[in-house]
């Protein structure tokens, strides 16, 4: 018997996820900002056939406090923007998925949409928007249009969270009217007529939120995908938890730290009001892979001062170890992974070249990519315009 | 001993969104596809070019209230096309156009800086402003801007850009892993800007790009528009004009930068230019006429008319003889276009022409439209260019072909190896960044103890 094969994705940022990484030896902690470093990683990761890549960003500087740079010089501190980044590295790939962050709290969303339009046209339709929200004062100081406390993680400010997730649905709906508010035949280059597009086939998308409008129609045509893939990681903590995933992404990302957990939440989400193809659920693990996986982890926790945490399940173990637990949460009802290599290069070298060939020999993974776009490797037909008249199909 | 031959700038605008580029021809291929956009740069590329150039429309244009639908019409985010262009390409600048009125200056220093990482020191800005509601409706503030605001707007947008780049002492980054330092936490410097269209506090996540600042265009003819290139800019986009209105111009704007402390070497002037090439001067010309019927089909002559005389003209024949009606002084049917000043003249002189040389209205429009800077052999067009530079009526040019992807292939393959041949323009890169291209220095980055401090303003501020 077949069994239905995993999803896997990586998730890029500095040097790994474990905050001493930059210092192992491998690694040449002058070249994170380069683009030659970067076209490593995500050209590693397409060599494992992995569905796509997320790379994370935000509008503030790393800090080990809620809110605020915290002044350390041991760490890795700066990010470039992610959505350029993606677009840097798409004409060296050819078929991973290509996922950057991207906020919703202080970005224009007319901005975003056709940036992550431009990003499916140049990847050929392997792009995606990991989309987040911007709770901290810090960010909001660094535009001086709005007011927000200091956010304090023990007692999250429900009413804040519950606006700004507004504002992110409201976003991705637009970044979604103004995707489809080009058909697919728009443009018809007709001679006779003079007429390069046809005007009837370019729709104005008149988005009215609380926090802003658009007009439309976008500058930019159709991305190849219609419709690029949408990405949320959630904790679960808003009012209703996993309300935004449910409503505006295709890819939810979890944190369950057991199987018992991950049966829960899926539960949680498949009760959830859902439109169109089925939500598809990701659990978050950060990965120390190896025989000597928890000896290199407790050696960076030294190097760092502290043991590390992280808000997802941290394992650490070999990768036939990880292949099994992947397998045992597919049972809960997960059926794909974004893993957040602890130490890059080590932990992404253990997942292309340890972990997936653990996965196909329990054919639980692709032998080779199977499509040409992020949509077709998810398995998610290519939709088309809200806007196209029903009597024409 | 005669003074040192000037050399000669060269730019390349991606054809795209403009009512020069011909879209019926069948050569002419996609203005969305990456492929277009990767032709275009590496034939620039391939002839030594300085920069790269993307122009930016962030509504699609209208006429009578409908999308303007003769032009091309469609383009991408042109900081990401970019981006993906650094990767194809190892010496081009990057020059995008970005508005200065729909963005914020932390998010937009933040891409720019982002850009020149990963080009390795190639990108530039070409600011732009805009105020009007129209193009606000599809963003968070919509019209807010008031008209007379655009360049106090922009010149804050840069001066805090500037800081927000310099905010990274250059050596921040220590990196030392045996002794655990990745980073020296006191040379992040905390940029506090608090004046008239911004307020903003914090540090920078980009750490200093290698041109210290990406290079700054400006588009822009007006008084305003030239003084704050003078105060602001490293290169200007001007418009083409005769070879003494270039030079007059070329005086008024280098004579202005004294007055901010700086050297006329330190602000390039590239008039946008136009060109059709032939085997003969009048093989070019014939071929020149041509592209100019390509590019004003019969649909767009009465569109063009209709800009002018403000009101319907779709019921004349565009191969017959302009008809006998008045401007309508007052309404604009147009959205998205450069309004014109004074409808009533500029019509009396449209029919001043078709009378005196017995035009049609579509041989009218071609006649007093967007007519090819440079026409001629390659030979021909080459002394041209330099008649200009020689001349000190420009630094060179930024160049729009009217084809899509194919439209400089020709100008790169026998007009560069002519100017070449003159030693007016470089046989290689002489450096890896833009900056080093165009002859401009490296910004010196701000000393430790300005870390900290507010954005300081300008002695003299733009032309306000």
């Amino acid at each position: 018997m077949t069994t239905v094969p995993l999803h896997l994705a990586v998730a890029l940022d500095g040097a790994g996820w474990h905050p001493a990484a930059w210092r192992d030896p491998a690694v040449d902690p002058r070249e994170l900002f380069t683009a030659r470093r970067w076209a490593g990683l995500v050209t590693e990761a397409e060599r494992g056939l992995l569905d796509f890549v997320t790379i994370e960003d935000a509008l503030s500087l790393q800090s080990t406090l809620p809110d605020g740079p915290d002044e350390r010089a041991g760490q890795v501190r700066g990010r470039l923007d992610a959505v350029l980044l993606a677009a840097r590295l798409a004409p060296l790939t050819k078929r991973i998925g290509l996922v950057p962050t991207a906020t919703t709290t202080h970005t224009e969303p007319f901005h975003v949409a056709i940036g992550i339009a431009t990003l499916d046209h140049v990847s050929a339709g392997r792009a995606g928007w990991r989309v987040q929200v911007s709770p901290r004062r810090t960010e909001a100081a660094h535009f001086g249009r709005r007011e927000v406390p200091p956010l304090d993680p023990r007692r999250l400010d429900t009413d804040l969270l519950a606006d700004l997730f507004g504002e992110a649905a409201d976003a991705v709906e637009v970044a979604r009217r103004l995707w489809d508010s080009w058909e697919d035949d728009a443009e018809i280059r007709d001679v006779p007529t003079g007429r390069f597009v046809d005007r009837d086939k370019l729709h104005y998308i008149d988005f009215t939120g609380a926090r802003f409008s658009v007009r439309g129609p976008s500058i930019t045509p159709r991305p190849p995908q219609g419709r690029p893939i949408v990405t949320v990681l959630d904790h679960g903590h808003s009012r209703v938890p996993y309300e935004l995933p449910a409503r505006s992404a295709d890819i939810v990302h979890v944190t369950p730290h057991s199987r018992a957990e991950a049966e829960a939440i899926t539960g949680r989400i498949r009760a959830l009001p859902r439109e169109g193809e089925p939500l598809k659920i990701f659990a978050d693990l950060v990965v120390f892979l190896g025989e000597d996986a928890a000896a290199r982890k407790a050696g960076l926790d030294e190097l760092d001062g502290a043991e590390f945490t992280s808000d997802a399940a941290v394992f650490t173990g070999t990768a036939e170890e990880l292949a099994d637990l992947l397998l045992d949460w597919r049972e809960a009802g997960i059926e794909g992974y974004r893993l957040r290599p602890g130490a890059v290069p080590h932990d992404l070298e253990a997942i292309t070249r340890r972990l997936v060939p653990a996965l196909r020999r329990r054919g639980a993974f692709r032998r080779e990519y199977e499509a040409a776009t992020l949509r077709g490797l998810l398995g998610l037909p290519r939709p088309d315009s809200r806007y196209r008249e029903a009597a024409t199909v | 001993m005669s003074a040192p031959r000037r050399q000669v700038h060269l730019a390349a605008h991606f054809p795209g969104v403009n009512n020069t580029t011909v879209w019926a021809d069948p050569r002419s291929g996609s203005q969305i596809d990456f492929t277009s956009f990767v032709h275009l740069a590496r034939t620039a590329e391939r002839g030594r070019f300085d920069f790269f150039f993307l122009a930016e429309g962030l509504r699609l244009r209208e006429l009578k209230g409908r999308i303007h639908d003769l032009d091309v019409v469609g383009r991408p985010e042109s900081l990401t096309v970019l981006s993906a262009l650094a990767a194809v390409t190892d010496r081009l600048g990057l020059a995008a156009t970005v508005n200065a009125t729909f963005n914020e200056p932390y998010e937009l220093a933040r891409r720019l800086a982002t850009l020149d990482h990963l080009s390795e020191g190639r990108a530039a800005w070409n600011v732009v402003t805009t105020s009007d509601a129209f193009t606000g409706e599809n963003f968070r503030r919509g019209g807010f801007l008031d008209r007379a605001d655009r360049y106090t707007r922009a010149a804050e947008f840069v001066r805090l850009s500037r800081a927000l780049w310099d905010s990274w002492r250059p050596d921040a980054i220590v990196a030392d892993q045996a002794a655990g330092v990745f980073v020296r936490p006191q040379d992040i410097g905390t940029v506090r800007h608090d004046d008239r269209h911004f307020t903003v506090e914090g540090r920078s996540t980009v750490p200093r790009s290698p041109q210290g600042h990406p290079v700054i265009i400006q588009a822009g003819d007006s008084d305003e528009g030239r003084e704050f290139a003078a105060s602001s800019a490293d290169v200007i986009f001007s418009r083409h004009g005769t070879l003494e209105e270039g030079k007059a111009f070329y005086a008024d704007v280098k004579r202005r930068l004294a007055r901010y402390g700086r050297e006329p070497h330190e602000l390039k002037i590239m008039p946008a230019a136009t060109f059709a090439l032939g085997g003969t001067d009048a093989e070019a010309a014939e071929k020149a006429a041509e592209i100019r019927r390509q590019q004003v089909g019969p649909q767009t002559a009465i569109a063009f008319l209709e800009q002018i005389w403000g009101r319907d003209m779709s019921a004349y024949d565009p191969e017959g003889p302009l008809p006998d009606v008045d401007p309508e002084p007052e309404e604009g049917l147009s959205q998205g276009r450069v309004r014109l000043a004074d409808r009533t003249a500029v019509a009396a002189k449209w029919r001043a022409v078709a009378e005196e040389k017995n035009l049609t209205i579509r041989e009218l429009v071609i006649e007093m439209t967007g007519r090819q800077s440079f026409v001629g052999s390659a030979a021909t067009v080459a002394r041209r260019i330099e008649e200009f530079v020689q001349g000190e009526a420009a630094d060179g040019f930024i160049l729009v072909p009217h084809l899509t992807p194919g439209g400089l292939d020709d100008f790169v393959e026998e007009v560069v190896p002519i100017l070449q041949e003159r030693g007016v323009f470089r046989t290689e890169y002489a450096g890896p960044t833009l900056r080093d291209h165009l002859g401009l220095a490296v910004p010196r980055p701000a000393l430790r103890d300005h870390l900290g401090l507010a954005v300081p303003r300008p002695a003299r501020e733009g032309a306000s």
